[in-house]
């Protein structure tokens, strides 16, 4: 039920009121109600919950925890390499 | 997939679980509160890689399992009037009501229609002004902000034939409820990603006070599951209980600010029954009086309800993390996705439904799973 899709959003617009907008599931294009995201703008990623978008994705936090992911065990690997290296010296 | 693909990367993977193994030195029991982690937690086999001394004990986070049976009978009731056009989510529908499901009522001519967006069911009303258009409101706090915005848009357009059977329910006082129980063994939480993009991270921090227990906020991929895990480890290998938060890129610390002004204006917080488990204080959403003319509980009188569950059904246990779905005798046997006996069985997030497609049959301790 919380299943939420990324999306890049296309189109902004209103309809009855509300802010709604286009939003691009990897070529799947979804109208999606805007509402809760007021600053959102056109090129923004955004998840998508039961047709509304719920919040923002951001770019640098998203970068930043990939980058953790890569780090992980390599400060590690760098210790035990430098553990073996003195060993041997 | 943008911000999907790259949290899903073997080699990445691998080396989570290799740090994993690497920080933990004791036996530890993390529970994910929400269904749809469990699901990527089964399908992607992360419980059965983790370290042995790892148990991931599945929470009470699917909104289907935990409808409360006397809500799913008023929805059968509902659903089977003449002028009523029932609109629910897709899961809802072979969700076991006492004597029959939503499918049923609709096979013996009952107008019920699944739908994608709770805005669906307020066009539908637009659409059949002669009809009266019912939309069953379940949820988390992730889905409350769409149905509150339905209640809105239904009065904005003057719709009197629109009305919502409410259910929500939320997530920290289910944490609470589970903390207090005599019986729990849940050491560290991963929270649901979805549920802290409404609401914030703010309602949690009382919460590791209150219990010393750590709250990791974690996404749903199997990157951002095993981070929380990671996460959840550490604290507890140092003897630490904070809140942290695994899933920064799509969960900021106040939460969705606007989706949480229209949730107050149009929901107050209630005592509610989850299915399975019994009444937690506090710990749902009902319209709030302002709204109470679209509140279908309200509107049909659907008169006594008597309900009857399974009574070999152990979906309760399972909800609550006592039992795994594959110690359950009837597992597979006499309940299966299409003949469930407990909603855990039907919905796509249910940890039995999870055991189940993922093929799950072999009895947990004879693989190691659950100890």
């Amino acid at each position: 039920m919380c299943l939420g899709i990324p999306g890049q959003v296309k189109e902004i617009y209103e309809m009855n009121g509300i802010r709604m907008g286009k939003v691009d599931f990897n070529g799947i294009v979804k109208e999606v109600c805007l509402a809760y995201l007021p600053d959102i703008a056109v090129g923004d990623y955004t998840i998508v919950h039961v047709g509304f978008a719920i919040t923002r994705l951001d770019e640098q936090s998203a970068l930043e925890t990939l980058a953790l992911f890569q780090s992980i065990g390599l400060l590690d690997e760098e210790l035990r390499t430098d553990a073996a290296e003195e060993e041997a010296a | 997939m943008k911000y999907l693909d790259e949290y899903r990367d073997p080699e990445l993977a691998q080396r989570l679980f290799a740090e994993i193994r690497r920080i933990t030195t004791r036996p530890w029991a993390i529970m994910e509160v929400c269904g749809g982690q469990t699901h990527s937690i089964i399908r992607n086999g992360i419980d059965q890689l983790l370290p042995k001394e790892i148990e991931l004990i599945h929470g009470p986070g699917c909104p289907v399992c935990v409808t409360p049976l006397e809500i799913i009978d008023k929805a059968l009731a509902i659903a089977s009037r003449p002028n009523v056009i029932f609109c629910s989510f897709g899961d809802m529908l072979r969700v076991p009501g006492s004597a029959k499901d939503l499918f049923r009522i609709k096979s013996e001519g009952g107008d019920v229609r699944v739908v994608y967006s709770p805005l669906d069911a307020v066009r539908l009303a637009q659409q059949h002004p002669d009809r009266e258009v019912v939309f069953f409101g379940i949820g988390f706090e992730t889905t409350a902000p769409a149905n509150a915005m339905a209640v809105l848009q239904a009065h904005r357009l003057g719709l009197r034939n629109f009305s919502m059977l409410v259910s929500h329910v939320l997530v920290p006082p289910a944490i609470s409820a589970i903390m207090e129980s005599p019986t729990n063994r849940v050491q560290g939480f991963l929270a649901a990603g979805h549920v802290c993009s409404v609401m914030g991270t703010w309602q949690y921090q009382p919460l590791v006070e209150r219990y010393r227990v750590p709250i990791v906020v974690t996404g749903f991929e199997p990157l951002d599951v095993l981070e929380g895990i990671r996460r959840v480890i550490l604290q507890l290998e140092s003897g630490r209980a904070e809140l942290d938060n695994a899933y920064e890129r799509a969960v900021r610390p106040e939460g969705n600010v606007a989706a949480q002004q229209v949730l107050s204006e149009v929901f107050e917080v209630t005592d509610r029954a989850w299915r399975g488990i019994g009444v937690i204080p506090q710990s749902g959403w009902r319209l709030r009086d302002a709204y109470r003319a679209y509140d279908a509980e309200a509107r049909f009188a659907v008169g006594d309800i008597q309900t009857r569950e399974s009574p070999i059904c152990r979906s309760g246990e399972v909800l609550q993390g006592m039992l795994k779905p594959n110690q359950c005798p009837a597992f597979g046997k006499e309940c299966t996705p299409r003949t469930p006996l407990g909603a855990t069985m039907v919905s796509s997030e249910g940890a039995c439904a999870a055991y189940y497609q993922y093929g799950r049959f072999i009895k947990a301790e004879e693989v190691g799973v659950a100890r």
